[in-house]
């Protein structure tokens, strides 16, 4: 039989003092969710409506540059713009005509604001109405704000999610959705596996295109597979839909938590629970085993970057044997992680928003074994000695449920295992 | 308003900082929100720098709007101050901070802080990141370079590298080495490398050698005037812009002309049989205006490639370009839209492109061979090996990159001798390539598996204008080798066109062949 998780002794994080401090951030915004939106929702079109550095971002953050013509790009303000804003409304309808013509194959078209286009308050929502009146029914315009004032990094995704849901249909029918841009590789894993529970019908949002008939009302619930995404949480309630809250789906203990609160929801007995879990849970365990033994009773710090650096730090000393110093998010919402918060022991600091340089004052003295930061800090850390990991990996490698657990421990495993390895010195 | 899917340059404050991270003891505090901060990972991962750029960020939100923007600017610039204890400060705003109208330097004025205060003004709706380096460059050299007396040796100051500049770092060992052997020494090589306190001595060089006139123009210009420094005219990239550089600064200074070529191997390796091949090799230049004219030059006088389009993306260097174009006989493409170079380099089928890391990436989708040549920079740009652009070793290094990416004048010989072997057959590519076919760009990196264009690039290749390939010829077309493919097949639609022939048979193949030999 599965066992319960056993909650730490001395008590969990929940109601954990939290440092908050404000200074600069070292965060990317919003926008850059579009880098992987766009990968999972096929048929549909991110135009950012911002500046150069909006631009400049995005192809930054991509990292390697993609350079087709890529399904996303950046309506770029200028000066005459500015100047009066029922021009800048007139300029993007040519703008998405341009686009449109061109790219027939989109079905959806998301105008994302940013922090100039809020800045001088152009009111996409207006947009966005008066064109899904003038494209449908072929194309569906819709928006939200990826804008670094009001969101960071992955709270762009949680924005784009937010604003499908309004949209969506009603139906009464009973149906679990899950809620969260997953590689397709991981959100097949995971509809398997309640699909060999007998639950269904299982959906997803955001599908993978638009056309999909997707829909939603009293009798859904739902389940978060990230745990950055609070707004798209209040949306689904707002219409009604239902929240199972559990720990997130990362490492064997925390997929294994994740499946039981759908299968109780759904009435699934213990022995087929065991029947579908037991294989790849055994799996998980295995492959965590071999991926972690660099990590026992190392340390780790966390900056705040993408908001899974709770449940990860809940992984990696639960199941990894790791010992955190430091645990900062952007943002911490109790209400999504509490679960987590629930089983990471007592002992590391909890810290929201952030003050880099003060906060790299005590990562410096803290001399962690593992830095999980931002691309911006790792070579000036490593530079002095520290082992880093980049978050952002953590958002564009499939990480999630059992058969990924030991990939999500070898991330973190890898940049120790390397720091042992190197001999860069003289021999003695 | 205007559509962009990529750029080639950033917006300016990211020009001010590529000044402000090259630098030493100077530090910008930059007004803006949360995320523009993307623009550290620029230094510390394409550069790999081991030190964050010396920039703050205020960092404002939307609740901060209307209320204390002003206020959070002014305890970011203090916080600074104590914690990075610069010699001066760059301040200014980001484009979202522009809006709002802080004025950060009216503010940093009233502050009292005890080192130099320069503010910039840089218009992020209207300009870019090379304007943003040229105009942060000048006003730090407007604030701090004072007229001096000279050093005693002749001297001058190397102006124009910054942090992620292309080859900058290589090239400025290489100019200091030449310079040497004529006996000027470098007084101060700035924004790379120097301090606010360099800046203040850069007064004391006879000369000052413009390396890069998209970074330092105005500033060149501005010492000439008040600090009564001549400036270098000639960007010594390639042999003959070497030569010539040296005459120029043996005129400047009156110093006897020298350069020591003992290591100089591009005009014996281009006038080697295994050269040969390189003949006429249609090439297509584009990239920073500086860049694309040397390289234009070498194209044609080095390396013996005939310039078939050339162009820039820079706007500030238009004119210039387009007198080169016009030099050259080909029109002049001043544009900072990927796409609309994409659409010209389909229609001219160029042999190779020398381009940046944009073009690397047009080429791998059409299968032309690239070399780069210009920033915008790639963590490819920043070799861990000596790598110059400039000079002698500048002229050895670009020989071997350009001629890289091509087949070589043997193997191509092999490769039409042996087309039919069944493992040398033309669709196997060159070995070093691992294939020449366009292939989907997913190479490194993190991120997400690449978006395919959803545009079928061989079937607009496959139909010229108005014309239409029998069977037969273009049976006869697949036996010509790939890399001449292209040309045959352009030369053959347009001397058909001329000739008002609507179908291409073999012969018509071979009439175009006759009448294009060389």
């Amino acid at each position: 039989m599965t066992e319960v998780p056993r909650l730490p002794t001395s008590g969990g994080c929940r109601s954990e003092p939290i440092l908050k401090q404000r200074g600069q951030r070292e965060v990317f915004c919003g926008l850059t969710g579009i880098i992987w939106l766009h990968r999972k929702m096929q048929d549909a079109f991110f135009l950012v409506i911002g500046s150069r550095t909006c631009a400049h971002l995005l192809q930054s953050a991509a990292g390697v540059m993609i350079f087709a013509e890529p399904r996303f790009g950046t309506a770029i303000l200028e000066e005459t713009d500015l100047a009066g804003l029922a021009d800048a409304q007139t300029e993007l309808d040519k703008v998405v005509d341009q686009l449109l013509a061109r790219r027939t194959d989109i079905k959806q078209l998301f105008l994302v604001g940013s922090c100039p286009s809020e800045v001088i308050k152009l009111d996409l929502s207006r947009a966005a109405e008066r064109m899904t009146e003038k494209y449908a029914p072929s194309v569906r315009v819709l928006n939200f704000s990826g804008s670094g004032i009001e969101t960071t990094f992955t709270q762009g995704e949680d924005a784009c999610l937010a604003s499908m849901v309004p949209v969506l249909p009603e139906t009464s029918e009973r149906q679990l959705l899950l809620v969260g841009a997953l590689p397709d590789v991981v959100e097949e894993q995971a509809v398997s596996l309640l699909t060999q529970m007998g639950i269904g019908p299982i959906k997803v949002l955001p599908a993978s295109r638009a056309d999909t008939a997707l829909k939603l009302g009293e009798n859904t619930v739902f389940a978060l597979t990230q745990p950055f995404l609070g707004d798209t949480h209040a949306a689904l309630e707002r219409r009604g839909a239902h929240h199972l809250p559990a720990p997130f789906p990362f490492g064997e203990e925390g997929t294994t938590a994740w499946l039981r609160a759908i299968a109780d929801e759904f009435d699934i007995d213990a022995e087929t629970f065991e029947r579908v879990t037991a294989a790849p849970r055994a799996r998980a365990r295995k492959a965590i085993a071999q991926a972690s033994e660099v990590l026992r009773g190392k340390s780790i710090f966390f900056f705040p970057d993408s908001q899974l650096e709770i449940p990860l730090a809940r992984f990696l000393t639960r199941e990894c044997g790791m010992e955190a110093i430091e645990v900062g998010a952007p943002f911490i919402h109790k209400g999504i992680v509490g679960p987590d918060l629930d089983m990471l022991a007592q002992g590391p600091t909890l810290s929201e928003g952030q003050d880099v340089d003060l906060q790299l004052d005590r990562c410096r003295s803290a001399r962690p074994d593992l830095t999980v930061c931002g691309l911006g800090l790792a070579n000036p850390l490593e530079a002095d000695g520290l082992a880093t990991k980049w978050a952002i990996e953590l958002v564009f490698t499939p990480v999630h449920f059992y058969e990924q657990a030991g990939d999500l421990a070898g991330l973190f495993s890898r940049p120790v295992r390397r720091a042992n390895l190197l001999r860069l010195e003289a021999a003695e | 308003m205007k559509l962009t899917v990529w750029t080639y340059e950033g917006p300016p404050h990211v020009g001010a900082m590529r000044v402000a991270t090259g630098m030493t003891g100077l530090h910008y505090v930059l007004h803006a929100p949360q995320g523009d901060t993307y623009a550290d990972l620029l230094f510390t991962m394409i550069e790999r720098r081991d030190h964050r750029p010396p920039v703050t960020y205020t960092s404002f939100q939307a609740r901060d709007l209307g209320s204390d923007t002003a206020n959070l600017f002014k305890t970011s610039l203090q916080d600074a101050y104590a914690r990075f204890q610069p010699e001066a400060l760059i301040v200014g705003a980001s484009c979202t901070a522009e809006l709002i109208q802080d004025d950060p330097g009216g503010m940093a004025e009233t502050m009292d802080i005890p080192v130099p205060v320069i503010p910039l003004e840089l218009p992020s709706y209207q300009r870019k990141e090379n304007f943003g380096a040229d105009e942060t460059f000048f006003q730090i050299i407007r604030r701090l370079a004072k007229p001096m007396d000279r050093t005693t040796q002749i001297s001058c100051n190397l102006i124009g590298p910054t942090a992620l500049g292309f080859r900058h770092r290589d090239d400025i060992t290489e100019m200091t080495s030449l310079l040497s052997d004529m006996g000027i020494s470098v007084n101060v090589v700035a924004p790379m490398t120097a301090a606010p306190s360099d800046i203040a001595r850069m007064g004391a060089a006879h000369f000052n050698v413009l390396m890069y006139p998209e970074t330092a123009d105005s500033a060149a210009r501005w010492m000439e005037r008040e600090l009564n420094q001549p400036y270098t005219k000639v960007v010594p990239i390639g042999v003959g812009a070497t030569r010539d550089f040296v005459k120029e600064v043996a005129e400047i200074t009156g110093v006897k002309p020298y350069l020591d070529d003992s290591r100089l191997r591009l005009p014996w390796y281009s006038k080697s049989v295994d050269s040969t091949y390189l003949t006429g090799k249609r090439v297509f230049l584009f990239g920073d205006g500086t860049h694309v004219a040397a390289a234009a030059r070498i194209a044609r006088d080095e390396m013996g490639f005939e310039v078939v389009g050339l162009g820039c993306y820079n706007r500030e260097m238009a004119r210039p370009i387009r007198a080169l174009a016009k030099n050259y006989g080909v029109e002049a493409l001043i544009t900072d839209d990927y796409l609309e170079v994409e659409r010209v380099i389909e229609a001219l089928q160029p042999e190779m492109i020398l381009g940046t890391q944009m073009e690397r990436h047009i080429g791998k989708r059409l299968g032309i061979p690239c070399a780069v040549i210009s920033a915008p920079v790639h963590v490819q740009d920043f070799p861990a090996r000596y790598s110059p652009q400039m000079g002698i070793e500048g002229a050895n290094v670009i020989f071997d990159t350009w001629v890289h990416p091509l087949v070589m004048g043997l193997e191509e010989h092999l490769l039409h001798m042996f087309r039919d072997d069944f493992e040398f057959h033309d669709a196997a590519g060159p070995s070093h390539h691992g294939g020449h076919a366009p292939k989907p760009d997913v190479e490194g990196g993190p991120a997400p598996q690449a978006a395919l264009s959803p545009r079928d690039i061989s079937s607009q290749k496959k139909q010229g204008a108005n014309v239409i390939w029998l069977d037969d010829a273009e049976r006869e077309l697949k036996k010509i080798p790939f890399f001449v493919r292209g040309k045959a097949r352009r030369n053959t639609e347009s001397f058909a066109t001329e000739r008002g022939v609507s179908e291409i048979s073999i012969d018509t193949l071979y009439e175009a062949k006759a009448h294009y030999a060389r």
